[in-house]
């Protein structure tokens, strides 16, 4: 049995009850949308590493067992209900310039730009990111930058993400701070926690690029 | 299956049901105020602060040479370019840059950190720490203890204020005297301050590579070497005086 | 359940002439709307997936004024994020005799021929923009050491046209898509509302003119009015409770469309993959998908003996048959998915499946660990051994794995022509939530270059050509309000109920009597009990269904219990189809029509048509038949061994 179907079990029971159910964010239950996320006995998706909270198995849990469920804790991830809390302040982080501004139709022919395996491997690496919030809800800080600077970095290490790399890293980071999400110092509780093990240097390779939008 | 649940505060809603849509802040109007500019901050200061007890170190192991050897690095330091200057100009230079550096250093952390706390302003009930909790614990802590083990210092062997040898007397007898073995408290104090400031830098030297965006994946592991070496490079270096000095090795 | 047999319905929009040029055509010939006058022209778009996010960036791109609609919490979460394999696309890259025909060809094949020649040939020659446009956005695709990109074979495919990021193509898609989808919210274009569920259509004088959704955070109906309203809601293969599909993928806005007039294709083609991992519980909430590329190395087999209880291991080969090898020796273990997957419940059925409940295969790398030796096997499968391991707590290094088939996706949806465009004007339905392109079989990495397809290049020209006639005024105050009452008594007959059960014990009841006789092999008699349960089931449903907490707060029970609902009507309405529709092909496979080996045996004199399904509120749906001409593939049987 899952973790989530021990509470789907828990659930099924205190709506027969009459009780409210625990509302609890979820959808693909196999570790890739990023909907779910709680944390478990005072880690963001459980002690299991590089694992979704939907990936756990109640096979790793002791017998009656206490389990300690609390929602992802930071300002700008409000809860809404339980464990449901609102992470719109990741869109919002994407919207300052996490893309690459290519209109449909407008693409050149997809080998008119080699890209070196290396870097589109590393590029991969980053653009992994779920989206799910577990490094903001470990960071003792409240930061968000494991989750910018991944994608900060896989465009940056692109040929195709250039153009807009210096103003983008620029106007991301300005937004997450906009937001009100803490300062990095590094900890390295994010990636610990990370379900896709988004490397710490994603966020070196975001300061150089925000260092040199503000030097220019 | 059986199980009892216990629904904590974590079921009222933390804010209004309908979240925030608008940014909690505005966004950061300088370089210096955004989150990243202050960890720059940081890492210039902090890289000044390690080249200078670098140095300070180098001058504190010329005790081991002779009592004169440093004292003349002593005067050195205050007569440095004369006549071109006048006395102690370079020092004060000196000076004043690490003042403003510990200042500015301190500003960041504490803003840093009181941005941490309005970003969590619900904490866990329950939290474990995944990457051992190190810096998380010991960066703050570690510099609250540096600050007041600075001020501290100066006043006993810069100032003399609280040295039994008073002000007019030679760095040297200032230093040997501070260390008296009458005086073993002064020695636990200052030990456990090099030693937080060991482990300060431990983490800190990597950090500033990383916020200045100089680590990665590569590197990493020099880094994080280097940092280590360096910090038991210092943390060696400042201890030796003070324990020759209570040995009697040095007198 | 009855049904009446209406007039032949007919796809007016795909121009005529030689095929290669009827896309062009139809570009060419439809209208264009001046561009002072998009900001004018209101849009809905109901869904974020790789079909919906694309289609909402684009027509945002262009200018319209773009709502786009999902029901998770931000767009980047729509189920197309999980697919796997990959997305082929006619590069012809390596120079191996891919064209844009070849994919065609081997498209319409695949599908049995049970899809339009027009719309499929259009799909081939758009799939290499598709792949232009996703590296441009910066997609990490997989490449090669020389710079270029990797692709792979797949899906039975003889080319090598399958381009792939790791296991994660359609994550990186989507997200491509997603990004595409936030800088046009930043430029003001899009308006995104997220946790927002589209509970019906709004109809004003013939057009679609807007939806009715319900706030999921604060349980507010909300009434949004357009000029167009686009579906890209996804797939219903949860009408089985069990699949390969996110818990929260449904029918809900393709069905109370289907209530409001728009046709329904061929509901009864379902996918189902043949490499999953098997149920392990009466818990069990989900399936999951293991990659097909495994039956490359890995060996399917089950006991000789029926209820054979010893351990795998201990299973000496000459009692083990190796059965997928044995009747297809040709193909071996790489045989189609819908031919692997009834082999397995076939050799399930004669009771030698394994694992909990006889139901499973094991699939075995002993052979390949000992010939290729464990480190390359592991640097080939490693994640998928991993992922496994982690599912089911057995190491695939030393244990068989054990596979099952799971439903994975459906081919049916609602009936859309040349333009996309359904039987209601100004309601344009694309990706998986239509019916259009692959017909009873969907061959694999086929559904992300669907939904692109039609979400970046093909609805824009089309939308346009409708919308060059608009805005089309204020909407009918009257059908907006009928819409939401509609939608508000709804939600009150659920709530008033209070009955014994929860939706989800419905759910499961029905995904499981769907399975048993409306799954991988349908017979008149077990689709006969299907349509006598499944009003009693309803029924049930509506009298003893609890649903707890209110309608003005977040409240997941009463959303599950939306969504059963529409199920049960679904459901219905597949078992019919699947009735009707007496002969196999593709994905449906009747018992009654296969050949002396057991293949299934398609009747084109009497079925080479889609079936498009009318709704009518006396419960007596109206068939229409939409007639099926190959002018380029010749019509054959499949065949395999
Ligand atoms: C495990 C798995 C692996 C797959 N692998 C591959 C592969 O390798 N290659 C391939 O080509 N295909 C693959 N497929 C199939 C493919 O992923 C899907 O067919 C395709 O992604 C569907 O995209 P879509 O945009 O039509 O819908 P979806 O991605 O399902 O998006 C549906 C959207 O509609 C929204 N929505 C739904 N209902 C409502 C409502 N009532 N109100 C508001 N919003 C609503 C949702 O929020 C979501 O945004 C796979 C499928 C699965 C399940
Ligand atoms: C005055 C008292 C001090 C305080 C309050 C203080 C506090 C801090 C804090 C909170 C950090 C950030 C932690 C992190 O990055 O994880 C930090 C980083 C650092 N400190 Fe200090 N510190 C002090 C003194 C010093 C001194 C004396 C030195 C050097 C000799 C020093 C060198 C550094 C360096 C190099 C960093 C790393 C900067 C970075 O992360 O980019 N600090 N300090
Ligand atoms: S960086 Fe990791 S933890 Fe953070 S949002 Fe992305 S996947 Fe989740
Ligand atoms: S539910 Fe999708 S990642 Fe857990």
């Amino acid at each position: 049995m899952s973790f989530l179907e021990m509470l789907d079990v828990l659930n099924e029971r205190l709506i027969l009850e009459g009780d409210d159910p625990i509302a609890f964010d979820h959808d693909c239950r196999e570790g890739i949308c990023g909907m779910c996320g709680m944390v478990i006995n005072g880690v963001a998706h459980g002690e299991q590493r590089a694992t979704t909270t939907c990936q756990l198995h109640m096979r790793h849990f002791e017998d009656n067992a206490t389990i300690t469920i609390e929602p992802w804790r930071a300002a700008p991830f409000p809860v809404v209900k339980d464990l449901v809390v609102d992470r719109s302040a990741f869109d919002r982080i994407i919207q300052a310039g996490g893309f690459v501004s290519v209109p449909a139709g407008s693409a050149p022919d997809a080998h008119s730009i080699p890209v070196r395996k290396e870097d589109a491997d590393a590029a991969f690496d980053a653009a992994t990111c779920i989206g799910c919030g577990a490094c903001v809800a470990a960071c003792p800080n409240g930061s968000a930058s494991l989750f910018t600077a991944a994608k900060i970095t896989h465009l940056s290490l692109l040929p195709q993400g250039q153009p807009e790399r210096l103003s983008r890293a620029k106007a991301m980071v300005d937004q997450m701070d906009a937001e009100g999400f803490g300062g990095c110092t590094n900890t390295g509780e994010c990636t610990a926690v990370c379900p896709k093990g988004i490397p710490l240097d994603t966020i070196a390779q975001m300061n150089t690029d925000y260092l040199k939008a503000n030097a220019k | 299956m059986t199980a009892t649940i216990e629904r904590g505060a974590a079921t009222a809603p933390v804010t209004s049901p309908a979240p925030v849509k608008k940014p909690t802040r505005k966004r950061p109007r300088g370089f210096l105020s955004s989150s990243n500019g202050k960890k720059v901050v940081m890492a210039v200061t902090g890289a000044v602060m390690v080249t200078f007890l670098i140095l300070h170190m180098l001058g504190n192991l010329k005790i081991f040479i002779s009592k004169e050897s440093f004292n003349e690095y002593a005067h050195a330091l205050r007569t440095l370019l004369e006549p071109l200057l006048p006395y102690r100009t370079v020092l004060t230079i000196v000076e004043v840059v690490l003042v403003a550096s510990v200042v500015l250093h301190m500003w960041a952390a504490i803003s840093l950190a009181r941005r941490a706390h309005s970003a969590r302003p619900v904490k866990y009930v329950a939290k474990k720490s995944q990457a051992n909790g190190y810096a998380t614990h010991i960066m703050r802590l570690g510099g609250v203890t540096i600050l007041l083990f600075l001020i501290w210092h100066l006043l006993d062997l810069t100032f003399g204020v609280v040295n039994p040898k008073g002000f007019d007397s030679s760095p040297a007898d200032r230093m040997i005297a501070g260390f008296d073995p009458s005086r073993w408290w002064v020695a636990i104090i200052y030990f456990a301050a090099v030693v937080m400031v060991g482990l300060h830098l431990r983490h800190g030297v990597w950090s500033a590579f990383q916020t200045l965006g100089w680590a990665n994946r590569d590197r990493n592991k020099g880094l994080r070497l280097g940092a280590g070496l360096l910090s038991a490079v210092l943390v060696v270096g400042f201890l030796s005086p003070p324990l020759a000095i209570m040995f009697g090795v040095v007198q | 359940m009855k049904f009446t047999e209406g007039s032949e319905i007919r796809d007016t929009r795909a121009p005529e002439g030689p095929i290669e040029d009827r896309w062009e055509k139809r570009k060419f010939a439809a209208k264009l709307v001046n561009p002072a006058n998009k900001r004018k022209l209101n849009v809905i778009v109901v869904g974020t997936g790789l079909a919906g996010g694309s289609a909402a960036a684009t027509l945002g791109e262009l200018g319209y004024n773009v709502k786009s609609f999902c029901y998770q919490d931000t767009p980047r979460r729509a189920h197309s994020i999980a697919a796997q394999g990959g997305i082929n696309a006619a590069k012809n890259y390596r120079g191996d005799g891919d064209s844009i025909y070849r994919l065609f060809y081997d498209t319409v094949k695949g599908g049995d021929f049970r899809a339009r020649e027009s719309n499929v040939y259009r799909l081939a020659q758009v799939s290499v923009n598709i792949i232009d446009q996703a590296v441009a956005q910066g997609v990490p695709f997989a490449r090669e050491y020389g710079g270029l990109l990797d692709t792979r074979s797949f899906g039975g495919a003889q080319v090598s046209r399958t381009f792939y990021a790791r296991g994660q193509t359609g994550q990186q898609l989507l997200l491509g898509a997603y990004q595409a989808l936030e800088r046009q919210v930043a430029a003001g274009t899009v308006e995104m509302f997220t946790r927002h569920e589209m509970l019906d259509l709004i109809v004003a004088d013939g057009r679609a003119r807007g939806i009715i959704v319900r706030d999921m955070v604060t349980g507010e109906i909300e009434r949004h009015t357009a000029d167009a309203v686009v579906l890209a809601s996804g797939g219903y293969g949860n009408v089985f409770f069990l699949s390969t599909n996110a818990k929260g993928c449904n029918t809900t806005a393709i069905w109370r469309a289907h209530e409001r007039g728009a046709y329904f294709a061929n509901p009864c083609y379902t996918q189902i993959h043949p490499t999953c991992i098997p149920v392990s519980g009466e818990y069990q909430s989900k399936l999951t998908l293991m990659s097909e590329s495994l039956r490359n190395d890995g060996r399917v087999w089950v006991p000789l003996r029926k209820g054979d209880e010893r351990a795998p291991g201990d299973i000496p080969d000459d009692e083990r048959d190796y059965y997928l090898e044995r009747i297809y020796p040709a193909f071996g273990n790489l045989v189609p998915r819908d031919i692997a997957s009834r082999a397995a419940k076939n050799v399930c059925d004669e009771g030698r499946g394994v694992g909990p409940g006889g139901l499973g295969v094991y699939l075995d790398f002993r052979d390949a660990i000992n010939r290729l030796g464990r480190d390359a096997v592991e640097k080939k499968y490693g994640n998928l051994f991993e992922m496994y391991e982690r599912i089911t707590g057995e190491n695939p290094y030393d244990v068989p794995m054990r596979i099952y088939p799971a439903v994975h996706y459906t081919m049916g949806g609602l009936w859309v022509d040349y333009d996309l465009q359904s039987t209601i004007p100004g309601l344009f339905v694309i990706g998986e939530a239509n019916f259009s392109d692959h017909g009873a079989n969907r061959l694999g990495a086929s559904a992300l270059m669907q939904g692109l397809a039609d979400g970046y290049f093909v609805l824009p020209t089309t939308l346009g050509d409708y919308l060059a006639a608009g805005p089309f005024g204020e909407v009918d105050e009257q059908a907006v309000a009928e819409a939401e009452l509609k939608v508000r008594s709804k939600i009150d007959r659920l709530l008033a109920v209070n009955g014994t059960r929860t939706p989800d014990s419905f759910h499961r009841e029905l995904g499981k009597l769907m399975w048993d006789y409306c799954g991988m092999e349908r017979t008149e008699e077990s689709l006969r009990k299907a349509l006598d349960r499944i009003p009693e089931l309803r029924k049930e449903f509506w009298e003893n269904v609890k649903v707890s907490g209110t309608a003005e707060e977040l409240n997941q029970v009463l959303e599950k219990a939306g969504r059963v609902a529409d199920f049960f009507d679904l459901a219905e309405l597949m078992c019919l189809d699947a009735l009707v529709r007496s002969e196999s092909c593709g994905g449906h496979f009747r018992a009654e029509s296969q050949d002396s080996e057991g293949e299934a045996l398609r009747d084109d004199e009497s079925f080479a048509h889609v079936s498009a399904w009318e709704y009518s509120p006396d419960g007596e749906p109206v068939l229409h038949k939409e007639p099926l001409e190959y002018e380029y593939v010749k019509m054959t049987q499949r065949s395999y061994k």
